[in-house]
């Protein structure tokens, strides 16, 4: 009798607790509806939207197929905005790569006012690109700009700075690059610092030092730093909208647009929406195709030192 | 003469290492300074720019202490609804950081606790969001608010922010509830306390540490969005602050002095808060992004 019981509590135990089990998803579903509504279904109905032709506003939809994926191969516009996006997403990795490490690596020494150096370094990276991006505009604005200042102070002529496209994009780029640079410093600092302080000592016991030291104990100690640092730069300047939009607008021309403010503009300055939505497609699978690779390549070089 | 400026230099600084190389500290900083300098004069130009009456078309590289002018503040204050900008950027970047610290810790809790084949496929699901840049489905995601009433309202990129902060997030809780001995639940569950009660009481009040980090990432991130608020938001009484910044520059061009205060009016939280949490928000910037 009283064995019957114990085994039957045992049975409804066993019961209410894969009951729990399950019922423990329950968590992850609020979740995954705003993650389903406002991301999962706009990517899918995106491609959807690609494949019409469309302003956006019109409830008519005329199907257009792939029409729009061979628009974007003929698009001279295009082709400039994503040689852009990649010159963007390069260089400002390199810009920031090179810069932030020194920067790390002189702040890593133990001098006066290294923290409040670190601050302000920093600092332009916590501020909206926006808000940097205007700052930034009175060094090279025509008429109130400091760079045409000093010109005139020096007896030249002023410069109109975004007037030629390729001085723009340079432009763009470095703005980019001064303000996210203090974000590459610190992860390298933090790598810095987390480095094996008994592998530093014995390679100075062993006579290492200067460059021997920073190629053979320094660098390979950095992988990790380096790995988060170039895949955060990389996506950021493949991204790349805000700074755009506030210097130039993607002018003169479409000549500075990254593929993200070309989108912005096909769709709601030029009414295409299904153009635009196609594009979109078209930065996803880069950005996808990037991320991956990155993440596949440096793996490896982390898992290797 | 030279022996004694190295000797003044090496006094303050000592670099970690075998040799103390003298002369090259000199070289350091003065690297370090005129960084630090080309770092601060975006702020100076806008402080210049914005303290000089509105009908000055000249350059200014020194602000003319003698007269300063504080009209493009008030301008900007009282016909540029920075304020208002501020209020609604506020209120945003609150309820966001809000759903996302709870939604994300809540939806970590089963993808770490209850690794099962779907879970699994769940989880990496949601990795794989994190790879959607916003712009791509800016054509979707517009027409689809546009559905539902959602532009121009504080819940429309609420939820959106929300969504596009959550993945993220989900991963930052799911690696730490991986590192809270399961044993913690099992207790809890002994005692009769059911999962809810058990990530309530249990979990959640040790998942601070990462909180900080999520919080100081969404909430620095949602203040300064721009690429989905300046199309979802286009009402100015609506407007959060990068939006309203940048249409001092398109509609107002021509007034740069309005658009320099607006920019440091709304830059200034930021800086204060940085100024006094400086550790906090490095450590956290650096823990997010390393993933």
């Amino acid at each position: 009798m009283s064995s019957r019981s114990s085994s039957a509590t045992a049975g409804r135990k066993t019961l209410r607790q894969r009951l729990a089990g399950t019922s423990i998803n329950l968590f992850y579903l609020p979740a995954i509806i705003l993650l389903v509504l406002f991301l999962l279904y706009p990517l899918i109905s995106g491609f959807a939207i690609s494949l019409y032709s469309w302003d956006g506003y019109n409830p008519e939809k005329i199907f257009v197929g792939l029409t729009n994926y061979m628009t974007i191969l003929r698009d001279r516009n295009f082709l400039t905005t994503l040689i852009n996006t990649l010159i963007y997403g390069i260089g400002s990795t390199i810009l920031q790569q090179v810069l932030g490490l020194g920067l790390a690596l002189m702040l890593n020494a133990r001098i006066k006012g290294r923290n409040l150096m670190r601050a302000i370094i920093y600092l332009p990276a916590l501020i909206s690109a926006v808000i940097m991006g205007t700052m930034y505009y009175f060094i090279f604005q025509y008429q109130q700009g400091a760079l045409n200042a000093i010109l005139v102070w020096l007896g030249l002529d002023r410069v109109v700075w975004f007037e030629n496209s390729t001085n723009a994009v340079i432009i763009i780029l470095l703005v980019n690059s001064l303000q996210y640079v203090g974000t590459s410093m610190i992860i390298y600092l933090a790598g810095l610092q987390g480095m094996d302080q008994s592998v530093v000592e014995a390679a100075s016991l062993d006579g290492a030092s200067g460059w021997k030291m920073f190629w053979n104990i320094t660098m390979p100690g950095l992988a990790p730093a380096f790995t988060t640092s170039v895949v955060l730069n990389l996506i950021g300047g493949l991204k790349l909208f805000d700074v755009i939009k506030v210097l130039t607008g993607g002018g003169p021309g479409y000549s500075t647009n990254s593929v993200s403010t070309y989108i912005s503009i096909q769709y709601f300055d030029n009414q295409n929406a299904g153009y635009a939505s196609a594009i979109g497609v078209v930065l996803f699978v880069l950005i996808a195709i990037v991320t991956t690779l990155m993440n596949k390549g440096l793996d490896k070089l982390n898992w290797e030192s | 003469m030279s022996t004694s400026k190295n000797a003044a230099a090496a006094d303050g600084v000592t670099i970690v290492g075998r040799k103390t190389r003298t002369r090259g500290h000199w070289a350091i900083y003065l690297c370090l300074i005129v960084f630090c300098l080309i770092q601060l004069v975006p702020f100076w130009l806008a402080i210049c720019q914005s303290t000089k009456p509105s009908d000055d078309m000249s350059a200014t590289l020194i602000p003319r202490f003698n007269d300063i002018q504080w009209s493009n503040f008030t301008d900007a204050i009282t016909q540029g609804g920075v304020f208002r900008a501020m209020l609604n950027s506020a209120i945003v970047t609150l309820f966001t950081t809000v759903l996302v610290c709870l939604l994300g810790a809540a939806a970590a809790y089963p993808l770490a606790r209850r690794q099962t084949r779907g879970n699994k496929l769940v989880s990496s699901g949601i990795l794989a969001l994190m790879m959607i840049p916003s712009l791509s489905i800016l054509v979707p995601l517009y027409s689809f608010l546009v559905q539902i009433g959602g532009v121009n309202s504080y819940w429309g990129v609420i939820l959106v922010l929300t969504a596009s902060n959550l993945p993220l997030s989900i991963f930052l809780y799911q690696a730490f509830i991986k590192s809270i001995p399961p044993s913690i639940d099992e207790a809890g569950m002994v005692d009769g306390a059911n999962r809810f009660t058990v990530f309530f009481r249990l979990i959640l009040p040790l998942l601070k540490p990462v909180t900080a980090t999520v919080v100081i990432m969404t909430s620095v991130g949602v203040w300064n969005e721009y690429a989905l608020s300046s199309y979802l938001l286009t009402d100015q009484s609506m407007q959060t602050i990068a939006p309203r910044v940048a249409s001092f520059f398109s509609a107002n061009s021509s007034n740069l002095g309005v658009g320099a205060a607006a920019a440091l009016i709304c830059a200034l939280p930021i800086v204060i808060l940085y100024l006094f949490l400086q550790r906090y928000f490095i450590e956290g910037m650096v823990a997010g992004s390393v993933k």
